[in-house]
């Protein structure tokens, strides 16, 4: 991020923020990130709770049980849009529902009974025990709550350490790995890739994009030993250090386990990213290379030969009616922003304005090689200042989360999500077809022409 | 995915499996938003004020504006009140509202923020209003939350200025919809009675799109209209559980007379809200709502066959679930089960009150009932599973009970976030009531066709 200029920040009355907004062009300095936000700032930026929730929210046969009032339960019954092949349990909503009592003399009695309640009725293997602000507050001992219930009833009863204020959504991301870490049974040491069984990491499952995956790596002769976390279950999870690699495709949430996972039981890992066709044959290519297995790298290319010859045409036709449109994006991560920024240059449309959640250093880096000049990056951005860049900067169309979707129709602006609440798996060829669909869908849409 | 549920009913004490409610700073960020040009804030962690964003997001389509106090470790152990201070310096700065209404949340609350003192301690800006509600999540539900903050209202804004009474009302309309804001307020309107309400989020979460985003929408109660609150004639109060705690503490700060009603919604219940306009404010009805009544009545009277003897299950917040169950008896139907996730005690509302007040109602009709003003879904559902019903009455998550049961199912109340429209048409008054008759009859009626061999297969019912 070294050739960046300053943008002149006028109506943007909060000094604080300069230091997270960006234009790309020729001045020196780096892109604040991954800080706190402002108090009294309308951030879009959630919780540790909402970080570890969303992260093992998919594992489908345990019993996820909210530890605190009601209303962290609440706000996450079934919104992820993680698909299962099996088990549904995960799709209910389990909360202590903590009362004013239970702050004063506290919560750890109830914890207890409200596991005694749930295994006996649900007979589950895996319990996860989230603390939420209050927990952290009060002092329940969770950890020992945890071990005493899993003694009582044989099963596993994981604590996640997920207070909402000891930091932001990516420490919720570490807090569930370190739940995740506790789950996985050692395996044998070993650095030589042996088997073609690998694990899938960062895949949440959303509207079937694992499979779509799994069917691909199939087709190469690879077999994947679990996906981190979606469609997964405890017996799956728990042969994960029995795999000779590990790919991440949301970096975000799960490269800290990766490299626990490589620390501990020597699997070594790899970015891939299977958003748009460009980046999903570059990874197929390079997991092909990992095992370096020159049959595989044939059926690779075999693969990609055969996908994007079907889709090309489709994708070729949007791309007549989308060329020349411009595009803002504000997701959680950065490596998405950085697969979706080659995406739309699939499509002919270029990316105006880009931000993050929750993105490093290291990701602002690549975004800023990606775009062209005069591209707005941000960090951690309010509803104000997305309203500002993309009417200056004249978006179409915004990529972004439930927060922002009515933000951009009120603006007249399409809409797509690429959050929870997308509808069509948008990984793989065929996902860069339906994101192609999409676009054109909402930024081709008679409405707009009625505002 | 409910098909683990069990049928024997067991004592639970661990918490709730599958809530029918939520917690109460997302009541209280709903109130505020129902003053004009109010930024609500949410003192606690992000999560919380992104959660509640999202949520409220997903019920009525509209971008939703608050703010955070983002507290860290150092705030929960040092406590809120540089966050407040800062917040409050930089909501001004930069969001420009007119209020901003503060809302605690459980880690501000147990950590033992003061927040009455915070405020007092920072500097406003000229002609600025902070008002607060202390809204514990570990207390009563975000029906208390909304309480709260309507409550606050009153506390800080509301005053009885001027010697004599004016000839007004205030109408509390409780945490229903803006569409159903509107329906009151025109109510209201037609009776010639001058009408203050508060919150009011018509305007606010259901404004039009213009092309431009605007932080402040048009609509909502404006601050001077609140402080004039305090001068009116009577307060009605439309549902107990959400409105009476406002309406009784205006009647002891301002001597303004409270009235609690139901929330209007049937017939019956919007018989009783006009009927006291009437009698408070000596007018007549006019023609055009008698109109209506007669119209809704026509239709119950030609439809009454799809109805009797239909057993219901409703849930949802106990003013919609109270009114509505008063609703399906007028309309032959049996509301077997009534269960809302607000339990008693907590508001105006006293402890076990709803309980006795839906049990007063259905035992006049000799309907037999199972009652909960604390219950969650998993109990519902196994309720159901032991006495079936026809028609199960509902917000979303009802939705999965309906799959697992194959039951018709009508969306209602708060929050639906798998349908649209449910903000803009109101189901309060005789309209609202002919829109329930239409979602009700069609659920059945569609159900009848869905199942109907095809010798029974009819084309007019």
């Amino acid at each position: 991020m070294e050739e960046m200029e300053v943008v002149l920040l006028t109506g943007l009355p909060i000094e604080e923020r300069r230091d997270f907004i960006l234009t790309k062009g020729k001045q020196k300095r780096q892109l604040k990130c991954d800080a706190d936000s402002v108090a009294g700032s309308v951030s879009q930026r959630a919780c540790v709770y909402c970080g570890a929730r969303v992260v093992l929210n998919p594992v489908t046969d345990a019993v996820h049980l909210v530890h605190g009032p009601i209303g962290c339960a609440s706000y996450t019954w079934d919104i992820r849009g993680s698909l299962s092949s099996g088990a549904d349990l995960y799709r209910n909503s389990f909360s202590t529902d903590l009362k004013e009592h239970d702050i004063i003399f506290g919560g750890e009695k109830k914890l207890a009974r409200a596991i005694d309640e749930l295994v006996r009725k649900y007979r589950p293997k895996l319990v996860f025990v989230y603390s939420t602000c209050i927990v952290g507050v009060i002092g329940d001992d969770l950890e020992a709550v945890c071990k005493a219930a899993s003694g009582k009833h044989g099963i596993e009863v994981i604590p996640v350490q997920s207070s909402g204020f000891i930091g932001n959504k990516s420490a919720g991301y570490r807090a569930a790995c370190d739940a995740l870490m506790r789950l996985i049974e050692p395996g044998e040491k070993k650095y030589v890739i042996k088997s073609k069984n690998i694990n899938y990491l960062g895949d949440f499952n959303l509207a079937g994009e694992a499979w779509i995956i799994k069917r691909y790596l199939s087709r190469m002769g690879v077999d994947i030993n679990v996906v981190f976390t979606g469609d997964s279950s405890y017996a799956a999870l728990k042969k994960a250090a029995g795999a000779s690699l590990n790919i991440i495709q949301c970096a975000g949430s799960m490269i800290y386990l990766a490299s626990r996972m490589e620390e501990n039981y020597g699997i070594p890992y790899m970015n891939v990213s299977f958003v748009g066709i460009e980046d999903t044959s570059n990874s197929l290519r390079n997991i092909a290379k990992a095992f370096n297995d020159p049959e595989m790298a044939y059926k690779a290319e075999q693969l990609i030969e055969h996908e994007t010859a079907l889709v090309k045409p489709a994708i070729q036709r949007y791309r007549e009616k989308l060329e020349g449109k411009k595009a803002a994006v504000y997701v959680g991560g950065g490596f998405k922003a950085v697969s979706l920024i080659k995406q739309f240059k699939e499509i002919g449309i270029d990316v105006v304005m880009i931000g993050t959640q929750t993105g490093r250093p290291e990701d602002y880096r690549r975004i800023g090689d990606l775009v062209d000049d005069g591209t707005v990056i941000l960090d951690d951005a309010n509803p104000a200042e997305l309203e500002k860049f993309m009417l200056e900067k004249g978006a179409d169309l915004l990529v972004g989360g439930v927060k922002e979707r009515p933000l951009a129709y009120k603006l007249g602006i399409a809409f797509i999500d690429h959050n929870h609440n997308r509808k069509h798996p948008l990984s793989g060829f065929i996902g860069a077809v339906n994101f192609a669909e999409e676009v054109y869908a909402t930024v081709c849409s008679p409405v707009w022409n009625y505002i | 995915m409910l098909n683990s549920t069990p049928k024997e009913l067991i004592e639970r004490a661990g918490g709730a499996i599958n809530p029918a409610k939520t917690c109460q700073p997302i009541g209280a960020m709903y109130a505020a938003l129902g003053i004009h040009k109010c930024l609500p804030h949410s003192h606690g962690s992000q999560g919380c004020c992104a959660y509640h964003r999202s949520h409220l997001t997903r019920h009525f389509r509209e971008p939703v504006m608050a703010s955070t106090s983002s507290f860290t470790e150092g705030a929960s152990v040092f406590g809120g009140g540089a966050n407040v201070k800062t917040a409050v310096n930089n909501v001004f700065t930069i969001y420009n509202p007119d209020v901003m209404a503060i809302h605690t949340t459980c880690l501000s609350e147990t950590i033992g923020d003061d927040l009455p003192t915070y405020i007092k301690a920072t500097e406003v800006p000229e002609g600025k209003v902070v008002i607060h509600a202390n809204t514990p999540s570990y207390v009563g539900s975000h029906i208390t939350g909304f309480s709260n903050m309507t409550k606050a209202m009153v506390s800080y804004l509301a005053e009885a200025s001027e010697e004599n009474k004016k000839e007004q009302a205030n109408i509390i309309p409780g945490f229903v919809n803006p569409g159903d804001m509107r329906e009151i307020k025109r109510l209201a309107k037609h009776m010639g009675v001058k009408s203050i309400m508060f919150p009011d989020t018509s305007g606010v979460l259901d404004s039009p799109i213009t092309g431009q985003f605007m932080m402040y929408p048009k609509g909502g109660a404006r601050v001077e209209d609140i402080r004039d609150s305090g001068n009116s004639r009577i307060t009605l109060a439309l549902g107990s559980y959400a409105s009476a705690d406002a309406a009784y503490h205006l009647e002891r700060k301002c001597k303004v007379r409270a009235i609690t009603l139901k929330t209007p919604i049937g017939i019956k219940a919007t018989d009783d809200f006009l009927m006291t306009l009437r009698s408070n404010f000596v007018k007549e009805i006019p023609y055009d709502l008698e109109e209506e009544r007669g119209q809704l009545v026509d239709i119950m009277t030609d439809t009454h066959y799809h109805f009797y003897d239909k057993k219901v299950a409703v849930f949802g917040d106990p003013d919609i679930v109270a009114a509505t169950a008063e609703f399906l008896l007028s309309l032959g139907m049996r509301p077997v089960h009534v269960l809302t996730g607000t339990p008693g005690g907590v508001t105006g509302a006293s402890a076990g009150g709803f309980e006795r007040e839906v049990k007063e109602m259905l035992d006049q009709s000799g309907v037999q009932a199972n009652i909960k003003a604390g219950g969650d879904l998993f109990l519902l559902h196994q309720w159901i599973k032991n006495e079936p019903v026809d028609l199960l009455i509902g917000n979303t998550y009802g939705k999965y009970i309906a799959r697992a049961e194959d039951l018709p199912f009508v969306r209602l109340g708060f929050p639906i976030l798998d349908r649209s429209m449910h903000p803009y048409l109101p189901i309060v008054g005789y309209k609202g009531a002919m829109r329930l008759l239409e979602l009700i009859g069609n659920a059945l009626l569609d159900r009848v066709d869905r199942d109907a061999s095809d010798e029974d297969f009819e084309l007019v019912m």
